[in-house]
Order: structure tokens, then C-alpha cells, then sequence
């Protein structure tokens, strides 16, 4: 999967979202990182610029409850339902719910393996194979955890 | 959507159906584009360069150079697949801050592993593509290392190669033969000490080549954003004698080549042939090219 791994909003810390590129990329796949403090906006044109499979986006700032809403709605707008979104970070149980009906479809937080997001990966890839999509426009309520 | 109507609409600036055909020509699928007769040809700058030199960081200047001209740039990154996982870790962009808004600039990442032949035959069409859709500028970059990097950037109609002040780098530069494609060398991290001496060293070195024209050298700061118009300048105006534009189709004709010898489909039959001693590498060669 080619996979665009953001930073979005004020937040500095990248370590966990640079160790995760690393392992997507040793577990086969084609991964852009974005670098720190992108906008929502700017997020959805890089992953349309690279045609992504899948975004992977990364906030311990305690503001994803405005950021990730924000970029699956601009995903959605420009076309881009099919991409799928999964989420990283400090994100706290209680947000969870809201988080997923926004449209990502996984939360990995602190102590996550990275066996279990190259899994999540590989199973997202055969819903898409066997036609049973799970971008953020998509309708299917499928979820990893 | 078909390829045709895909096409129409990216001609029409279309970014999102841009991007699905680059992944087209990127997955090796070939593009029939129309003549393009009444749009002037886009110019195509390669960089390259020894990793951490800062190319990243000077292609966000010349991107924002050309933005504050209103000129449309398209930046294609390539970097390498690792030989054992298969995958890429593309991390150019970060260091590219001007590349991420307004519709002057497109930016792709490519990796070099997604077909057997390498990227080289699918880089062509994907300069001939944004060609076709009105970026006027394409800039092409690679880390300097070897050969295929050679082969790739010898598809730029101009090729700057870039160096820190450290000198060492540059031999190899010159080992793997770089040095000859280059038009212009550019010493980036002008601000660090050391950097005029690596560029007085470098020009010296050039002025025992043997009366052919050799490359212009410049100093500049992609941190501090200085030398970059002086720079610009030198890329937009300079010609490319005879020889070095020879040596460049040499190079992309070599890295055709080995593309479609790389995706023959006869390859690994004649690889087994060849392992078990049945054939010589001439015949081989000869059932591959036939």
C-alpha cells in the first residue's frame, strides 16, 4: 500500500510516528511522511498528490477531536472516500467513539505492537481486494478495535 | 473512469485524476497522449547529490522561486525501496515546506522498486504526462549514489549535482562519473565554514579537464535562502554543450535498456538456462533481445 503517515496540527513529537513509517516500510510498504505541523488542508492535498492508499495520522496534543474530523470531511469533499484512515497518538477511551464516526477505522495507542498495525494493514487491503472497501467515505461500519 | 476521460481532466488541472494516472505509469501501464503541439515543451532540472547535502531543502527554494514568478512546478522524489522488504520510506516532503499548498506545485514521491525494470521507462511517460498537463517546470530528484541514480537523472534535460562543504563526497561523485553529466555544481551550506574552500577545490579540479566546458560552480544556502536567484539564473540560461547532452542520451538509452531487459518475461527462464549451463550469455542475451 502506498501510505501517507501526517502530523497534523501544533505537536512536535514525531518518534512514534517516525518508528511507525519505519516499520510500514519494512513490512512492504511505500510509506510518505509528512514532516510536523501540517494543516488538515495541506494533509488532504498530500495524500492526494500521492494518490494514497491510506493515511495514518499521528496527534498526542489533545486537539484530534477537531483535527481528524476536519481532514476525513476534506478527504471526502475532494473526492478521496476511498482512502483509508487510521489513527495514532494520545487518544483518550472516552473519544473514541466520536473518533471512529468520523470516519477512521483504527486506534493505536501507547503499547500498540507493530505486528498488529501491519495486520490491521494487510486485513484493510483484503476488504479492498474482496470489494468490501472501508475508505472514510465509505458506508461499511468495519472497524479494527 | 477510463483512461481518455482521466486524462481530459487532468488536462483540464484536475489534480486528484493527475495523481491516478501517474499511479498508472508508475504501476508500468503505458499512456497514449495526444500531440501536444500548441503548449511549449516543459524544462526538466534533475538534482542529485550525495545524501544529507540538502537537495530537499533546495528544491523547497527553487519551488518557491518559481511560485513567486507564477510558474507551475511538478517535483518528482525518488527515493530507493529497500531490496528486502520491498518498501520505501519517503521522507522528502519534509523538508519541502513550500510544496504543500497553492496550485502552483504539485509534489510525488516515487519509489524506485515498483516494477521489475526499474523506474526508468515509467519516469518518461510521467514527465511526458505532466508535460501534457502544463507544468512548465518538472524537477526530477535523486540521491546521487550510483549508477541506476545516474541513469535516472540523465532523463532531465539540465542536471545540477549538489555538495556540502564536506569534500569527500564529491569523489565519489566523481568515481560514479556524475560529475560528468552535471551542468552546474552547486555547493549548498554556503554558511558553514569550509564551503568556499570545497568550491574553489572542486573548480580546480575541473580546469585540468581536457578545454571541454565544464560545469559552473555555485555556492548557496538553501537554510539561509542565499545564492538561489544567482542560481536560477545560471540553470535557466545555461546550454548544454554537444558532448554532455550526448553522454545523457547514452545514459538514458543504457537505462531503457535494462528496463526492458529487466521485464522480459522470457527473464527468468533464460536466468535458469544460464544457471544450469545450457545457454551462454551471448544466446541469452540474444533470446532476451530478440
Amino acid at each position: 500500500m502506498k501510505i501517507v503517515m501526517a502530523k497534523p496540527g501544533l505537536d512536535g513529537h514525531d518518534r512514534g510516528a517516525k518508528v511507525i513509517a519505519r516499520s510500514l516500510r519494512d513490512g512492504g510498504h511505500d510509506v510518505v511522511y509528512t514532516g510536523l505541523r501540517r494543516t488538515p488542508e495541506e494533509i488532504s492535498r498530500i495524500v492526494m498528490d500521492e494518490d494514497a492508499n491510506a493515511l495514518g495520522l499521528s496527534t498526542l496534543s489533545g486537539a484530534h477531536d477537531v483535527l481528524v474530523p476536519r481532514i476525513c470531511e476534506l478527504l471526502r469533499e475532494t473526492g478521496m472516500g476511498n482512502v483509508m484512515v487510521f489513527l495514532g497518538g494520545i487518544i483518550p477511551d472516552r473519544d473514541h467513539e466520536s473518533m471512529f464516526s468520523s470516519g477512521i477505522r483504527a486506534i493505536f495507542g501507547p503499547g500498540s505492537r507493530t505486528d498488529e498495525i501491519l495486520s490491521f494493514l494487510d486485513e484493510a487491503n483484503s476488504r479492498v481486494e474482496s470489494g468490501a472497501p472501508i475508505g472514510v467515505g465509505d458506508e461499511d461500519g468495519w472497524r479494527w478495535n | 473512469m477510463n483512461q481518455d476521460s482521466l486524462l481530459e481532466s487532468a488536462a483540464n488541472g484536475n489534480r486528484r485524476d493527475l495523481s491516478r494516472l501517474l499511479t498508472y505509469l508508475e504501476k508500468g501501464m503505458k499512456l497514449n497522449l495526444p500531440k501536444n503541439t500548441n503548449s511549449r515543451k516543459s524544462s526538466v532540472t534533475g538534482i542529485t547529490g550525495p545524501p544529507g547535502v540538502g537537495k530537499s531543502s533546495l528544491i523547497g527554494r527553487i519551488i518557491s522561486y518559481w511560485k513567486s514568478r507564477n510558474q507551475k512546478v511538478a517535483v518528482l522524489a525518488i527515493d530507493p525501496s529497500s531490496p528486502r522488504s520491498g518498501g520505501a520510506l519517503l521522507g522528502d516532503r519534509v523538508r519541502m515546506d513550500s510544496a504543500d499548498s497553492g496550485e502552483l506545485v504539485y509534489v510525488r514521491s516515487l519509489a524506485t522498486g515498483g516494477q521489475p525494470g526499474g523506474i526508468s521507462s515509467s519516469l518518461i511517460s510521467m514527465i511526458e504526462l505532466l508535460s501534457y498537463c502544463g507544468w512548465e517546470n518538472i524537477v526530477i530528484e535523486t540521491v546521487g549514489s550510483g549508477q541506476s541514480e545516474i541513469k535516472i537523472v540523465a532523463f532531465a534535460d539540465k542536471i545540477i549535482l549538489v555538495d556540502g562543504p564536506d569534500r569527500g563526497d564529491m569523489i565519489q561523485a566523481e568515481k560514479a562519473g556524475i560529475i560528468e553529466l552535471a551542468d552546474i555544481i552547486v555547493i549548498n551550506k554556503s554558511d558553514l565554514p569550509g564551503a568556499i574552500k570545497a568550491a574553489e577545490s572542486i573548480r580546480s579540479s575541473l580546469s585540468f579537464a581536457d578545454g571541454k566546458t565544464s560545469p559552473q560552480v555555485v555556492l548557496v544556502s538553501a537554510q539561509m535562502n542565499e545564492g538561489i536567484e544567482e542560481m536560477m539564473d545560471l540553470v535557466e540560461n545555461c546550454d548544454s554543450p554537444d558532448w554532455r547532452q550526448r553522454i545523457k542520451i547514452q545514459e538514458r538509452l543504457m537505462s531503457l535498456w535494462d528496463s526492458r531487459l529487466l521485464s522480459s518475461p522470457d527473464l527468468n527462464r533464460v536466468i535458469s538456462q544460464l544457471q544450469t549451463g545450457s545457454i551462454s550469455l551471448d544466446d541469452a542475451l540474444d533470446s532476451l533481445t530478440r
